[in-house]
Formats: C-alpha cells, sequence, structure tokens
C-alpha cells in the first residue's frame, strides 16, 4: 500500500460523498421530489457557490480577522499564564497541594456555560470570546509545563548539577526546554481549543466572526450559509494546523520523533 | 611534612594528606526509623590522587551509592567523605560524574552539551565553543558536534558525556558503570579511550562495574562490595599490572587471569548470595 493508493482512495470517499449529496438533492424521485430535501441539507454547488460569493464580495474576510483575532489572543495570554502557574506549582509543592482539588474543580467545569457570564462581564466584543478561549488554553498549557517540569529525567538533574549550574541555571537549561517541549507537543490541542472558545463565543451571542454568520443563518434557516460557515471554518482549521504543525517541526529538531501531521498535504 | 602541624589529626590519618577521597565508617539507610532501608552498612575506602580504583560488586549493592555520597548528591547517615581530607559538605565540585543512563541534555546539540560547563562558569560563549570543539575531536567526534544527542549511537553519547565531564578539568572522576548499556567492542573501545585520557593528567577515579574483567583491565586497585542490602567493602586487590597498558590485550596475560581468578573466588559467593536475596523477595 503506497501513498498515492491512499491518496487516491482519500480523494475518492471525498467526492463519493459529494457525488451522493450532489445526486440526494437535485435528482427528482418518480415522486418528483429528490430524495433528500435541500431546504434542511442545501446542495453542494449552492454551498460552493455561496462560500465564493462571500469571498469575492469581501464580506468574510472581516469575520475571518476577528476570529483569527480571538484566536491569537486566547492562546497567547492563555499560554502565559498556563506557563507562569505551570511552573510556580511545579516549584511549591505546597502550592500545588493545596490548589490540586480547586485546579480539578475549574477543569471540570464544561467551560461551554461561562460563555453568558463573560459575555455579561466582557460584553459582546471580542474580549469575552477571548476569556472563553483563555479558560480552555490555559489548562492545556497548564497541566504540560506542570508535567514537563515534574518528568524531567533525574539524570540529566543530577548531572546538571554535578556540572555545576546554580537554581537560576537549572530553570534555564534544563526545566524551561523541558517544560516547553511539551507544551509545543500539546500545540495543536490549545490551539485548537484557542478557536472552539472564539467560535462557541461567537456563536452564543456577538457581532461578528465566523461562529456569528454562522449563528445568524441558523436562525434564518438559512441552511446553505450554515454549511458555507462550516466550509470556511473547516479550511481555515487545517490552514491553522499546517502552520503549527511546521512550527513545531522546527521546535522540536532535538526530538527523536517529532510527531508528524497526518496525511493531509 | 610540617612539623607545627597538629599530631592527631596528620597522625591518626596518614592517608589523608594525599587521599583524594576517603569514605571514614559512611553508612546509608534510606526511610525512617520503621521503615529503614540499610543499602551500604560500613564503607571504609580511600581513594590516593592519581589512583584508578574500580568497585565491583553484585547488582543492587549500593555501588552507585557510593559515588553519590562522594559527589554529595546524597549524604550519609553516619560517617564521614572527606575530599582532600576536608569534610564533605554539599555538592562536591572538584568531581566530575559520569551517570550511567543517559544524562545528555537532548534538546541541546553535542557541542553545546560539551560547552555547557564552561558557559555556566562565565567563559565566552565562542571560547567554550572552541574548547568544546576540541574536546569532541579529541574523543574521536569531531564530525558530530551538530548532532543532537538522540541522533547518536550509545557509545557516542558516552564520548559526549565524558567530554563534557573532563572539560571542565575535576580533580576526581566518578564513573557510575559508564559503559554498561554498550557492546562487548564499544565497551573496549571506551576503556582505551578513557585510559588514554586519564593516562595524560591521572585524576583520581572511582570506577563502578560488575564486570570484573573490565574492573580490573583499567584499574590499580578492584574493591569488591558485598551484597546489599547492608553492603559492606570486603575485599581491596591491588592491580600489579604494566602501565601503560592496552585494555584489551592485557586480558590475555597470565598476570591477569591469575588476579581475575583470586577476585572471581571471592566475588562468586557474593554474587549467588545476592541471587539468592532477590529470588526470596
Amino acid at each position: 500500500m503506497n501513498r498515492r493508493t491512499i491518496l487516491l482512495l482519500q480523494i475518492l470517499v471525498g467526492l463519493g460523498f459529494f457525488v451522493i449529496w450532489h445526486f440526494g438533492t437535485t435528482v427528482p424521485m418518480p415522486n418528483g421530489k429528490p430524495l433528500i430535501n435541500p431546504f434542511f441539507f442545501s446542495t453542494p454547488l449552492d454551498v460552493l457557490a455561496r462560500t465564493w460569493k462571500d469571498f469575492a464580495s469581501g464580506v468574510i474576510w472581516r469575520h475571518l480577522y476577528v476570529t483569527a483575532l480571538e484566536m491569537v489572543l486566547a492562546f497567547i495570554i492563555g499560554s502565559v499564564l498556563g506557563i507562569v502557574v505551570g511552573f510556580w506549582f511545579a516549584r511549591r509543592a505546597l502550592t500545588a497541594a493545596v490548589f490540586d482539588p480547586y485546579v480539578k474543580a475549574a477543569n471540570a467545569l464544561p467551560r461551554v456555560v461561562l460563555a453568558p457570564i463573560f459575555a455579561l462581564w466582557f460584553g459582546l466584543g471580542i474580549w469575552s470570546k477571548v476569556a472563553l478561549g483563555v479558560t480552555l488554553v490555559f489548562f492545556v498549557v497548564f497541566f504540560n509545563v506542570y508535567q514537563g517540569v515534574k518528568e524531567v529525567s533525574p539524570t540529566v538533574l543530577a548531572n546538571a548539577r554535578m556540572l555545576g549550574m546554580n537554581n537560576r541555571q537549572l530553570l534555564r537549561h534544563v526545566y524551561m526546554p523541558s517544560a516547553m517541549s511539551w507544551v509545543f507537543s500539546s500545540l495543536h490541542t490549545s490551539v485548537g481549543f484557542a478557536l472552539v472558545g472564539a467560535v462557541v463565543g461567537e456563536y452564543l451571542g456577538s457581532s461578528a466572526g465566523l461562529g456569528y454568520r454562522i449563528a445568524q443563518a441558523e436562525g434564518v434557516f438559512d441552511v446553505t450559509g450554515v454549511f458555507s460557515g462550516m466550509l470556511v471554518l473547516t479550511a481555515f482549521v487545517i490552514l491553522v494546523d499546517l502552520m503549527v504543525s511546521a512550527v513545531e517541526r522546527r521546535l522540536l529538531v532535538w526530538r527523536p520523533s517529532a510527531p508528524t501531521s497526518t496525511a493531509q498535504g | 611534612m610540617p612539623q607545627d602541624k597538629p599530631s592527631t589529626v596528620a597522625g591518626e590519618y596518614p592517608a589523608a594528606e594525599r587521599s583524594a577521597v576517603e569514605l571514614d565508617a559512611v553508612k546509608v539507610a534510606y526511610g525512617d526509623r520503621d521503615t529503614s532501608y540499610v543499602a551500604v552498612a560500613r564503607a571504609d575506602l580511600t581513594v590516593r590522587r592519581g589512583e584508578f580504583v574500580a568497585v565491583v560488586g553484585p547488582t543492587g549493592c549500593g555501588k552507585s551509592t557510593l559515588l553519590n555520597i562522594a559527589a554529595g548528591l546524597i549524604r550519609p547517615s553516619a560517617g564521614v567523605c572527606r575530599i582532600d581530607g576536608v569534610p564533605l559538605d554539599g555538592l562536591n565540585g572538584a568531581a566530575g560524574y559520569l551517570f550511567q543512563a543517559d544524562a545528555l541534555m537532548p534538546w541541546k546539540r553535542a557541542i553545546d552539551n560539551v560547552a555547557i560547563g564552561l558557559e555556566i562558569r562565565g567563559v565566552s560563549r565562542s571560547e567554550a565553543r572552541e574548547r568544546a570543539t576540541g574536546w569532541l575531536a579529541r574523543v574521536g567526534l569531531r564530525a558530530f558536534t551538530d548532532r543532537y544527542p538522540h541522533q547518536l549511537s550509545g557509545g557516542q553519547r558516552k564520548r559526549v558525556a565524558l567530554a563534557q565531564t573532563l572539560i571542565l578539568e575535576p580533580k576526581l572522576l566518578l564513573m557510575d558503570e559508564p559503559f554498561g548499556p554498550l557492546d562487548a567492542q564499544t565497551r573496549q573501545l571506551m576503556g582505551e579511550l578513557l585510559l588514554g585520557l586519564w593516562s595524560e593528567d591521572r585524576k583520581a577515579v572511582i570506577f563502578i562495574t560488575h564486570d570484573l574483567e573490565e574492573a580490573i583491565s583499567l584499574s590499580d586497585r578492584v574493591v569488591i562490595m558485598s551484597a546489599g542490602p547492608g553492603a559492606t567493602i570486603i575485599g581491596d586487590y591491588p592491580v600489579e599490572l604494566e602501565r601503560p597498558r592496552d585494555p584489551a590485550e592485557v586480558r590475555h596475560t597470565a598476570a591477569f587471569a591469575r588476579l581475575h581468578r583470586e577476585i572471581w573466588d571471592h566475588l562468586k559467593s557474593e554474587v549467588v548470595k545476592a541471587y539468592a536475596q532477590e529470588d526470596s523477595r
């Protein structure tokens, strides 16, 4: 089984899906109606046409920009907080022990229920979405930093101390690289969560963004609009994921087997 | 010897004048009083300056514990460890430690792993890297300076570790089965490399191994430890083989065979004891 065969089959599956969708929604059956009601399922060509129109007229760019901005802000703020708190907890056993049940409780809470609260606190602009994304990203980064600091090989640590490193140097040359390697290898998850926070926040109440577009279309039973929004969102996610993979490959060159992305490209 | 020195210390421990390491009635126990596990019951060991001492014993006998004491990584529960006659408090800054497991920082290239010790001592980055390149060449890795540890073989990683330790010119070299995970041929080559580097300035060495042949072929003295728990030192054999020696060739001499037989007879009973203890666990 070589890569070409797999790629060919992958394309066939996608094509088959669209062909079934297309003929199911457009070819009339003996009773005069198509097998699948296009009111509920739209048609692939309509979705493509709508998407093309959105890009051609330029309305979609503003929404893409808003969603991307929210995602980036949520990722940066959540990561910085996660790294700082993760290091703090990993190096202070008492703090970690005291806060442990509260961290677990906060992480167990489905973050979506916070969206209305954040909308109340931060308004309907981008900051309520950023806040939602931060609560998701923070825990991913936090747990990885905590683990990364805790899981430093005792031999590497003892060796570094025998080489004469003081605490500050240990932090810089041993703990930090170890923790960051965990953070980098969870980039896909944390970036993904930043996007989830942004889109879900928009969906639940906003005036711009991809989530807002989808919610608007849904509100007027515009299934084509919903699917078109999902298509743009999916393409955006894949693009972001490819960029993350490229960044990851650069940052983790020293890893024995840096996780490779699945066969998308 | 200066006459005005207090005669008590100097008189009682004349060896302390020239000893690089002196373990004096060292005992190591882990855990609290109820669940205490005595790793080493009592160890008295003196390593003179420039002396290469090999410590041999069955698995789990606390050989590594002795090294960790001399390195200052752990404190003895009783007894004293003196370095150059001074009781050790905290980490032993004059010692270089070669670990059994991989101890290189996996996120640094070979050259940065070797240079880091100098860099944290305030040597400029360019000079540290230059000297590191020189050391990598001495251990035969000139072409591998920019590799990450995972891109090197086990033997090459050990050489980087050796360069990383020796670049700091430690007065005392502590080696914990450093060539243990390597295949037999690589071990011999590493032994040769080590003896070559050692003979240049003759540091004091404590070399832990479970391989008696390796111990005899490299060292000036072989020390035997009993099976743990509660291990003690039960034998001390001088190795009077000519130096400089080729650790591969010396194994074929009659003197080597005689010494090997003598020590092995002693060691065998301890190995059997260790196996019996493991079975009963």
